[in-house]
C-alpha cells in the first residue's frame, strides 16, 4: 500500500530522524573507528589514515557542484559500488570522497575517476583551496543579489590548479552567500564572495494591504527605515502600507523577507562584494570575521569577470607573500591591512571603514601604522 | 532536445570545473521540467534578477519544518517550474551514505521531483531541489516507510544538527561527534518538526579545535572537542619529522618547495603560547600553558596526539550576520564531560536550560546570541547557574559602569534625602 490521500493519517510514520550512520560506513571504517593514529596526504586529494590496528585507510578526494542531478549521484554510487564496498561521503565543503582499504585499490580508483571526462577533479586536500561552500542563488532562492553555482563556476575555473595542487602557505577556504543572509556562512571563510543590494526597497501600494503584516514589515527593519504611512494605490484608494527612509537604509533585504511587497532586487543596484581574512579554526589565531574590501562589483553574467579578476588578484597576492603555516587572515595580521591593499592592487574606498554599531573596534587608535601609496 | 536557448549558460560548460549546466543538461534527457530550469536561470542571466516568488508556504501534515516552498514568478514561460519546493533530509551523521540507500533516494526523486538536488545545504540536510505540491504526502510516505528516513529542519525550529566526521575517520575527535550528533537528533524530533522557538536554532558538533563542520561560526549550541591532560608525545616519531623522513603537516605542503623542515621555526616558534621548547632531542611542552590550539598537532600528527582525559567545550550564540552582525559562539563551559553511556545527560541539561531562558526571554527571531548580547552576559551566566570565570572574557571590561543590584550593596538603595539634607547644605 502506497501513500492514500483520502485517509492521510493511516500508517503515517514520523519522527524517524536520520538513517543511522553506523549503516553507511565501508567496512574499513566501522572496523577501525575511534583507532585512528595519524594520517598522511600522499599526494593531491589522496589521504591515508592508518588505524592502530595496522589497517589503512585511502580516501580520494574530489569537486562536486553542489548543485548535481540524480544521475550524477548514480554515476558516483556505481564508482562507489565497483571499488568502494558500496560507501562514499560528503565533506562539510560538499567534496566527495571515496574510500578504499588498501594501497593497491587506488590507482584503479583514480583511473576509474579521471576517465569519465573530467567530472570528478581530484584535490582539495592540505594547502589548497577546497570546494567553495555556496548557496542557492538565482537558481533556487527567491532574495538572491546575485548567482551562487554560476560565480562559483567561473571563479574555480580560473583557481582549479590551486585546487588540484598544494602549493598554497595554508588551506585556503573560499564561500559564497548570494545575500546577506549568508546562508553561506561566509562570515568567516579566507575569501568570501557576498551578493549585496544596493537599492532600498521599492512598496508595492497595491499588494502590501493583502500580503504583509505592516506592523512586522516595519519591525523587521534593524535600523528603524521603515514607518507607516497612508498610500494611494492605483485604483486611486487610499491605503495603509508603509515608506522607507533611503537614507538610513542598508539594504540589507530583512524587510522583504517578511513582507513580499517590498523587492529591493535590481539589475544595476545589485552585484558583489568581497571580503578576506576571515577563518574557522581555532589553530595557532583565534577564529576572525572575512573583512569587506572590495565593497561592489557589478553582476556580469555568465563568467562574472570582475570579480574572478579580484579573487585572483587576492589569491597570488597571499601565495606570493604569506608564510609556510600562514592562514589569509594571519598573513593580513601580520603584514597588516594598509599593506594588504597595497599589496592586492585593490584601492581602498571609505566603504571599508566601518560606520555600523561597535564600529569604533575597527578604527586606528595607535600611531603604529606603516607608510604605503595610501600616504600622499 | 533542449527546450530553450541557453546561450549564456552554455559558456558555463567549458573550464576544468565540474559544470552544473552540463548536469543539469543531462538530467533534462529523463526529466524534461530541468530544461525549465535551465530556462528561467538564463532569464535570469538575461535580466541579473532572481524569477523565483518569494516564500510560500507548504509542508506536510503535523511538521512544521522540512520543505521550503518555491514558485517561479514566470510560470507561463517555464511551466516545468511554476512550483518548484525544496525537500530536506536529515542526513546520516557524518554524511557517509552507503550507495544503497543513497540509490533508493535518488529513485524516490526520479519519482517525485525534478532530479536535481543540492549535496548538501549549508545546515547539512541531504536537499531535493524541486517537487509540487501534490508530490509531497506521497514523497514523505515513501520515504518513511521505503526508506527509513525522515525530512530535516526549516523554520524556527532546532535545525538538523551536524557533525564533523569525528571518530569515524580523525585522529583528533575528543569525542564521538556521529553517536552524539545522531542521539540527539533522535532525542530531539519534536523540536525539529514542530518550531517551539522565537527562531532557528542549530547544533553543531566538531571533534576538535580544528573545527571542521564550523560550530563556532555557525551554530546557536556549538561543542568543541578537547582535552584536559597532556599531549601525548611520541619522542621516536618527534625525531622522524626532524629527520626529514615524515613530512610536516601530514604533506599537506608537498605542492612547493619551502626547504628544509624545521622543529623550531614551523612549531615552537608558531606556538601561540609559547609553551613549547627542546631539551637535547626532546621535545617538551609546558602543558598548563598550552591552550590546545592543535597546531603543533596539525604539524606532527605521528609524533603529537591529544591527551586522554577528553571531552568537549561549549559554545553559545554564533550566528550570520543578519540582523544584529555576525557573532562567533561564546564560551560558556569550558569542559563537559559527553557521554553516550547515559544519554549525554550533561549535554542536554545545558541545551535545557539555554532553551528555557531562551523561549522565555527572547524575542521572536531573536538568535540566542542576539537575546545573550541584548540581556548581557553575566545575567545569562546566572541564569544558566554558571560561576563567572575569566575563560568566558578575552579581557576583563574596560569600562567601570557596572549594574550593582540592591541586595549587592550594604544598606540598599533607599535613603533620606531629608537626613542627608541636615548635614550637607544644597
Ligand atoms: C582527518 C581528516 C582531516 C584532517 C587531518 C583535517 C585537518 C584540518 C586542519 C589541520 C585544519 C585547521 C587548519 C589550520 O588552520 O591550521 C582543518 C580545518 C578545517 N577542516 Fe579539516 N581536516 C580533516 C577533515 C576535514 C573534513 C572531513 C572536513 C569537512 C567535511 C574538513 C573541513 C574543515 C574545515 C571547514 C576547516 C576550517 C576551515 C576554516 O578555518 O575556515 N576537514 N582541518
Ligand atoms: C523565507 C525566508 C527564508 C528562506 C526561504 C530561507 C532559505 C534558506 C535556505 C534554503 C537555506 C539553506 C541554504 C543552503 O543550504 O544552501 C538557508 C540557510 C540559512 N538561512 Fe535562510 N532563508 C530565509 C530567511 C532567512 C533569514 C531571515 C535569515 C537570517 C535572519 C536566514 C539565515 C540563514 C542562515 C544563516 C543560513 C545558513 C544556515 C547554516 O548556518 O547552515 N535565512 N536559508
Ligand atoms: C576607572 C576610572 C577611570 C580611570 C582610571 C581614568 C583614568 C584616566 C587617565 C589616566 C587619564 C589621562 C590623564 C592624563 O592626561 O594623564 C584620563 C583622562 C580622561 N578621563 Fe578618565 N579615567 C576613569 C574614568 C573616567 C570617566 C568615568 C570619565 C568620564 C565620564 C573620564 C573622562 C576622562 C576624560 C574626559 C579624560 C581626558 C581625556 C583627554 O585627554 O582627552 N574618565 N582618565
Ligand atoms: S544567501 Fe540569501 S539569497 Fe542566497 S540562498 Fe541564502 S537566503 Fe537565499
Ligand atoms: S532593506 Fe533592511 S535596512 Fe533597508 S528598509 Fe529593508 S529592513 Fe530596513
Ligand atoms: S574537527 Fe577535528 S576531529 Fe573533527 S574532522 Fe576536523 S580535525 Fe578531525
Ligand atoms: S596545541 Fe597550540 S598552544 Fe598547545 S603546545 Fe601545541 S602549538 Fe602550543
Amino acid at each position: 500500500m502506497g501513500y492514500d490521500p483520502e485517509n492521510p493519517m493511516v500508517d503515517r510514520i514520523t519522527d524517524l530522524g536520520p538513517p543511522h550512520y553506523e549503516g553507511m560506513f565501508p567496512p574499513v571504517i566501522k572496523e577501525n573507528f575511534g583507532k585512528w593514529l595519524y594520517h598522511e596526504i600522499i599526494q593531491p586529494g589522496v589521504l591515508v589514515h592508518v588505524s592502530e590496528t595496522g589497517a589503512e585507510c585511502y580516501t580520494v578526494r574530489v569537486a562536486s557542484a553542489r548543485l548535481i542531478s540524480i544521475e550524477l549521484i548514480r554515476e558516483m554510487c556505481d564508482i562507489a559500488d565497483t571499488h568502494c564496498e558500496g560507501s562514499l561521503r560528503f565533506t562539510t565543503r560538499n567534496n566527495v570522497e571515496f574510500m578504499v582499504d588498501s594501497k593497491a585499490k587506488v590507482q584503479p580508483l583514480l583511473d576509474d575517476l579521471a576517465s569519465r571526462g573530467g567530472k570528478f577533479p581530484i584535490g582539495g586536500t592540505g594547502a589548497s583551496i577546497s570546494n567553495p561552500v555556496h548557496t542557492q542563488g538565482w537558481v533556487h532562492c527567491h532574495t538572491p543579489a546575485t548567482d551562487a553555482s554560476g560565480v562559483v563556476k567561473a571563479v574555480m575555473d580560473e583557481l582549479f590548479d590551486y585546487f588540484t595542487s598544494m602549493k598554497l602557505p595554508a588551506q585556503l577556504r573560499v564561500a559564497l552567500a548570494c545575500c546577506l543572509n549568508m546562508c553561506g556562512a561566509v562570515h568567516a571563510s579566507d575569501i568570501a564572495i557576498l551578493g549585496v543590494h544596493r537599492k532600498p526597497p521599492m512598496v508595492d501600494h497595491d499588494a502590501i494591504s493583502g500580503l504583509c503584516e505592516l506592523p512586522l514589515a516595519i519591525s523587521a527593519c534593524p535600523l528603524g527605515a521603515v514607518k507607516p504611512m497612508k498610500a494611494t494605490n492605483s485604483k486611486g484608494e487610499e491605503v495603509k502600507s508603509v515608506t522607507v527612509n533611503a537614507d538610513r537604509c542598508m539594504f540589507c533585504g530583512n524587510c522583504y523577507t517578511m513582507c513580499p511587497a517590498m523587492p529591493l532586487a535590481d539589475p544595476d543596484g545589485d552585484g558583489i562584494a568581497i571580503l578576506v581574512g576571515g577563518k574557522i579554526s581555532n589553530a595557532r589565531t583565534v577564529p576572525a570575521f572575512s573583512k569587506l574590501v572590495i565593497p561592489f562589483l557589478p553582476n556580469t553574467p555568465p563568467r562574472w569577470p570582475e570579480t574572478v579578476d579580484a579573487i585572483k588578484q587576492i589569491v597570488e597576492a597571499y601565495a606570493k607573500g604569506a608564510r609556510k603555516y600562514e592562514r589569509v587572515a594571519d598573513w593580513c595580521a601580520r603584514i597588516g591591512w594598509e599593506k594588504f591593499f597595497e599589496v592586492t592592487g585593490i584601492p581602498f574606498t571609505n566603504k571599508s571603514v566601518d560606520d555600523y554599531r561597535l564600529a569604533y573596534d575597527t578604527w586606528r587608535t595607535t600611531t603604529q601604522f606603516k607608510f604605503t601609496s595610501h600616504i600622499k | 532536445m533542449p527546450k530553450h536557448d541557453t546561450p549564456m549558460l552554455d559558456q558555463l560548460e567549458s573550464g576544468p570545473w565540474p559544470s552544473f549546466v552540463t548536469d543539469i543538461k543531462r538530467q533534462a534527457e529523463k526529466k524534461p521540467e530541468c530544461w525549465d530550469i535551465l530556462g528561467q536561470l538564463e532569464l535570469s542571466y538575461k535580466d541579473r534578477v532572481t524569477h523565483w516568488k518569494h516564500g510560500g508556504i507548504v509542508g506536510v501534515f503535523g511538521y512544521g519544518g522540512g520543505i521550503v516552498g518555491r514558485y517561479s514568478d514566470v510560470p507561463k514561460q517555464f511551466p516545468g517550474v511554476a512550483h518548484f519546493h525544496t525537500v530536506r533530509l536529515a542526513q546520516p551523521s557524518g554524511k557517509y551514505y552507503s550507495t544503497k540507500h543513497l540509490r533508493a533516494i535518488m529513485d524516490l526523486w526520479e519519482k517525485y521531483g525534478s532530479g536535481m538536488t543540492n549535496m548538501h545545504g549549508s545546515t547539512g540536510d541531504l536537499v531535493l531541489l524541486g517537487t509540487t505540491t501534490p508530490n509531497l504526502e506521497p514523497l514523505f510516505y515513501d520515504l518513511t516507510h521505503d526508506i527509513g528516513q525522515d525530512l530535516g529542519g526549516s523554520g524556527s525550529n532546532l535545525r538538523t544538527p551536524a557533525c564533523c566526521l569525528g571518530k569515524s575517520r580523525c585522529e583528533w575527535a575528543c569525542y564521538d561527534t556521529q553517536a552524539t550528533c545522531n542521539g540527539l537528533t533522535q532525542h530531539y524530533q519534536d523540536e525539529i518538526h514542530r518550531p517551539a522557538f522565537p527562531y532557528k536554532f542549530k547544533f553543531k558538533f566538531s571533534g576538535c579545535p580544528n573545527d571542521c563542520v564550523a560550530a563556532i561560526a555557525r551554530s546557536d549550541f556549538a561543542l568543541i572537542g578537547t582535552w584536559k591532560d597532556d599531549i601525548r608525545i611520541n619522542q621516536a616519531e618527534v625525531q622522524a619529522y626532524i629527520n626529514g623522513t615524515t613530512p610536516p603537516n601530514g604533506g599537506a605542503h608537498a605542492g612547493r618547495d619551502w626547504g628544509k623542515f624545521s622543529i623550531k621555526k614551523e612549531v615552537i616558534d608558531l606556538c601561540p603560547t609559547e609553551c613549547m621548547w627542546m631539551e637535547g632531542d626532546e621535545l617538551k611542552i609546558d602543558n598548563s600553558n598550552c591552550n590546545r590550539c592543535m597546531h603543533c598537532l596539525n604539524v606532527m600528527p605521528k609524533a603529537l596526539r591529544p591527551g586522554t582525559q577528553q571531552g568537549a567545550s561549549v559554545l553559545v550564540g554564533a550566528k550570520a550576520p543578519i540582523l544584529d552582525g555576525a557573532q562567533f559562539a561564546t564560551l560558556i563551559i569550558p569542559f563537559i564531560d559527553v557521554n553516550p553511556d547515559n544519554d549525554f545527560e550533561e549535554v542536554i541539561e545545558v541545551i535545557e536550560s539555554i532553551w528555557d531562558w531562551w523561549m522565555e526571554v527572547g524575542k521572536n527571531r531573536e538568535r540566542v546570541g542576539e537575546t545573550m548580547q541584548r540581556i548581557g552576559l553575566p545575567t545569562f551566566l546566572s541564569v544558566m547557574n554558571i560561576d563567572a570565570i575569566p575563560q568566558h572574557v578575552k579581557e576583563p571590561r574596560s569600562n567601570p559602569y557596572v549594574f550593582w543590584k540592591e541586595e549587592e550593596v550594604e544598606g540598599g538603595f533607599e535613603r533620606d534625602v531629608v537626613e542627608f539634607r541636615k548635614r550637607h547644605a544644597q
